[in-house]
C-alpha cells in the first residue's frame, strides 16, 4: 500500500494511503495522523484522518511546503509495520429503522430514487441478497462499524461496517441527491453509513432515524456540553433496533437533560479481528454492556 | 453600544478571520470570503485585523445605531449612504448616534464588508465569531442576520475620519477573471486532453454561488481516463472513496461542471478533484457575481507562494499607510 501525497494548493498536502477503502487502509491513515498530531510540527494547523486518505493544512509562511512534505514521509515510514491497535470507544446507537420521518422524506423524493416503488430499506435489502427489512436490520444491526471521518458538514460520522468485505452492505447513492434528509438519519451510500449530524440535502439511502442527537452547538444538550461533536474518527458504533416507544421515550429523556449515550472504551486490534471478525466483534459488544 | 438591524440584507453574516482547529470533524474554518478587504475594512476602522465585521452580499443591510461610531465599508462596491447621504468605500467615516447606514444598489464584486469601531461583539464559539450558517454556529444565533436583530460592539477607539485606502492599493476581480490552480490531488483522473480544455475555457459563475462554495458552467466536459472503479469509491468516473476537500479545491462530478470549495467548506465527500485554487486568489472567488466569467491558469508552487508573498504585502503596504 504505497502513499500518493499531492499538494492541494499552497496550504493543504493531500495524502492518499489506498484508493480502494479497506480497514488497513483506514488504520494507515489515523495512526499516521496520530504520529502527526503528537509530532506538533509548528505551522501545521489543521490534521484531517479520512476513510483512506489524510489532510494536512499548513501555514506556508511558518514551514516551507517541501520540508512538510519531507517530515509527513519520514513520519509515513517511522509508523508504519507499527502494530496495529488502538485505544477507542464503542458508542450505542438506538435507531428506529424505518421511522415516520425519513419515511415521509423519502416518499416525496421518489422520483429521484432507483427504485421508485420499494423504500430505500427495501431496495438495499433486495440487492444485498437480504431476507427483507427484517434481514436488512438484523445484518445492518448486527456487527459494530468504525467511524472512518467525521466530516462533510458538522459532526457527521462516515461508518465501515466491521465484517468481511462480501458481507458489507453497499447501496448506491441516490440517482439526484435530495434537497432535504431530516437531521439524524441513519443514511448509506456506497459501502459508508452516515448519521446525518443537520437537516440539508443529502444522497445516501434513508434507513431510519436516532432520537440520540450527536452534534449541538449550543452546548445545553449535557453530553455534549464539553464539546459539541459526539463522535472523532476511530470510534466505533454499534446500531441498536428500538420501538417508536422507545424511540419518543429517549427524546424526552434527552429533552429533560436525563439521556447519556451508552459508551465504553476498548482496545481494537487489526490482527486480533483479522484472526477472528466475529469474536473480536462479540468481545467490543461484550465491553458496551459490561460483560 | 448597539445596532439596530432595520434590515437585513440578503445575506448578510458576522465573520472575522475564521475558526482553525475543527476541520477533521466537518466544522470548516468560515471567515470573511475576502479576507484582505475584512483587514483593510477593520484597520481604517480603528480595528485589529482580525475584529468581527459584517459580509454583506450582493444587498447591504439598513442598520441603525445607538451609539457614535467610526465606520468603513469595502470589498464589493455597494456604496454606503448615511441617513441617505453617500459615503466612499474604503474610506472610514463617522456615524453618530441615531444615525441610519444603508446601501445603494451594488456596483462591482459580490460581498462588502462592514467594518465598525470596537468590533461586533457575538459570543467567541471555538474561538472565533464568525458565522457557520450550516452547523447554526458562531456569528449572531448561528444565521444569517434577520429584521429586529440587535449587535453589540465591542469598545473602539477615536479614529479619524476620512482614512482611505488609495486604489492602487485595493484588490477587485477583473473580467474575465483569472483565478490560478495547482493541479493536483485526482488530476491524474482526466485525460491530457481534458486538461487543457479546461485551462483554455471560458467558465461562467453558476448561480449556485455562496460561502460553501463556487459552481462554473460552460467550459466542455471532462473526460476520464478508464479504470476499474475502487472498492467503496461508486461507480461513477469521478467517484473517489470519500476523502478530505482542501480549501480552494475544485472538484467536477460528473466531470461537467466545477465546484470551488470557499470558507465554509464542506469538508470531505466521494467527488474527485483536480487541483486547488491558490491562497491569494481565494479573496477573489468571493467578489465573483453570477454570470462572472472566469478562467483557470496553471500555477505551480513557487507561483503560488509569490503571489501568497504579492498579497501580504500590498497588505502591510496597506496598514502602514493608515
Amino acid at each position: 500500500m504505497n502513499s500518493r501525497y499531492s499538494f492541494g494548493g499552497d496550504e493543504h498536502i493531500f495524502v492518499e494511503c489506498d484508493e480502494a477503502m479497506s480497514l488497513e487502509a483506514f488504520f494507515k491513515s489515523l495512526s499516521i495522523t496520530k504520529a502527526v498530531r503528537t509530532a506538533q510540527i509548528r505551522g501545521v494547523t489543521e490534521i484531517c484522518p479520512a476513510n483512506a486518505s489524510f489532510q494536512i493544512k499548513y501555514d506556508p509562511d511558518i514551514i516551507k511546503p517541501d520540508d512538510l512534505l519531507r517530515e509527513l514521509k519520514s513520519i509515513e515510514a517511522a509508523a508504519s509495520g507499527g502494530h496495529s491497535s488502538l485505544k477507542t470507544r464503542i458508542i450505542e446507537v438506538p435507531v428506529l429503522y424505518n421511522d415516520p420521518w425519513t419515511h415521509e422524506t423519502l416518499m416525496r423524493f421518489r422520483d429521484r430514487h432507483q427504485a421508485p416503488d420499494m423504500t430505500d430499506v427495501e431496495y438495499t435489502a433486495k440487492i444485498n441478497n437480504l431476507d427483507g427489512v427484517d434481514g436488512f436490520v438484523k445484518a445492518h444491526s448486527g456487527a459494530p462499524w468504525f467511524v472512518s471521518m467525521v466530516g462533510f458538514v458538522a459532526g457527521l460520522p462516515f461508518l465501515y461496517q466491521m465484517v468481511e468485505r462480501r458481507r458489507q452492505i453497499q447501496s448506491p447513492k441516490y440517482l439526484r441527491p435530495r434537497t432535504d434528509t431530516p437531521k439524524l438519519t441513519v443514511g448509506h451510500g456506497g459501502c459508508f453509513g452516515a448519521i446525518y449530524s443537520v437537516r440539508g440535502a443529502g444522497g445516501y439511502q434513508m434507513f431510519g432515524i436516532t432520537p440520540m442527537p450527536i452534534y449541538d452547538p449550543n452546548q445545553e444538550i449535557k453530553y455534549l456540553r464539553d464539546f459539541m461533536c459526539l463522535f472523532n474518527p476511530g470510534d466505533i458504533v454499534k446500531w441498536r433496533p428500538i420501538d417508536r416507544a422507545e424511540y419518543d421515550q429517549t427524546v424526552a429523556d434527552v429533552e429533560a437533560g436525563k439521556f447519556a449515550p451508552r459508551i465504553n472504551n476498548v482496545i481494537f486490534s487489526l490482527d486480533e479481528f483479522h484472526g477472528d471478525i466475529d469474536g473480536t466483534n462479540a468481545k467490543l459488544t461484550g465491553a458496551l454492556y459490561g460483560h | 453600544m448597539v445596532i439596530k438591524v432595520i434590515k437585513p440584507g440578503l445575506s448578510t453574516t458576522v465573520q472575522d478571520l475564521g475558526r482553525p482547529g475543527y476541520y477533521h470533524i466537518g466544522i470548516p474554518i468560515s471567515g470573511g470570503m475576502d479576507r484582505f478587504a475584512l483587514c483593510a475594512a477593520n484597520w481604517l476602522a480603528g480595528n485589529k485585523e482580525d475584529a468581527a465585521v459584517l459580509e454583506a452580499t450582493f444587498l447591504g443591510p439598513e442598520l441603525e445605531f445607538t451609539s457614535d461610531a467610526t465606520v468603513a465599508v469595502t470589498g464589493a462596491e455597494l456604496p454606503p449612504k448615511l441617513d441617505g447621504q453617500p459615503r466612499e468605500t474604503w474610506t472610514s467615516f463617522k456615524v453618530k448616534k441615531g444615525q441610519t447606514l444603508a446601501f445603494d444598489f451594488l456596483k462591482a464584486g459580490a460581498r462588502a464588508y462592514v467594518a465598525i469601531s470596537g468590533g461586533v461583539d457575538v459570543p467567541v464559539v471555538l474561538g472565533s465569531r464568525s458565522t457557520y450558517a450550516l452547523g447554526a454556529l458562531g456569528g449572531h444565533q448561528g444565521r444569517k442576520l434577520t429584521a429586529g436583530d440587535e449587535l453589540r460592539l465591542g469598545s473602539g477607539g477615536e479614529i479619524a475620519e476620512g482614512r482611505t485606502v488609495p486604489a492602487r492599493l485595493r484588490r477587485a476581480p477583473g473580467s474575465p477573471t483569472e483565478l490560478r490552480m495547482m493541479p493536483g490531488l485526482y488530476w491524474h483522473r482526466i485525460t491530457e486532453l481534458a486538461g487543457r480544455y479546461f485551462f483554455e475555457d471560458t467558465w461562467k459563475v453558476a448561480p449556485e454561488a455562496d460561502r460553501i462554495g463556487y459552481r462554473f458552467r460552460g467550459g466542455r466536459p471532462l473526460d476520464f481516463v478508464p479504470r476499474e472503479p475502487p472498492f467503496g469509491a461508486g461507480s461513477d468516473p469521478s467517484n473517489i472513496v470519500d476523502a478530505c476537500y482542501p480549501y480552494g479545491s475544485v472538484q467536477v462530478p460528473g466531470g461537467t461542471e466545477p465546484i470551488m470549495l470557499h470558507r465554509d467548506a464542506v469538508s470531505g465527500g466521494g467527488y474527485f478533484m483536480i487541483g486547488t485554487i491558490i491562497s491569494a486568489d481565494m479573496d477573489l472567488v468571493g467578489q465573483l457575481q453570477p454570470n462572472a466569467t472566469a478562467r483557470f491558469m496553471p500555477a505551480t508552487m513557487e507561483e503560488a507562494l509569490a503571489a501568497r508573498h504579492g498579497r501580504q504585502r500590498l497588505l502591510n503596504e496597506i496598514r502602514e499607510s493608515l
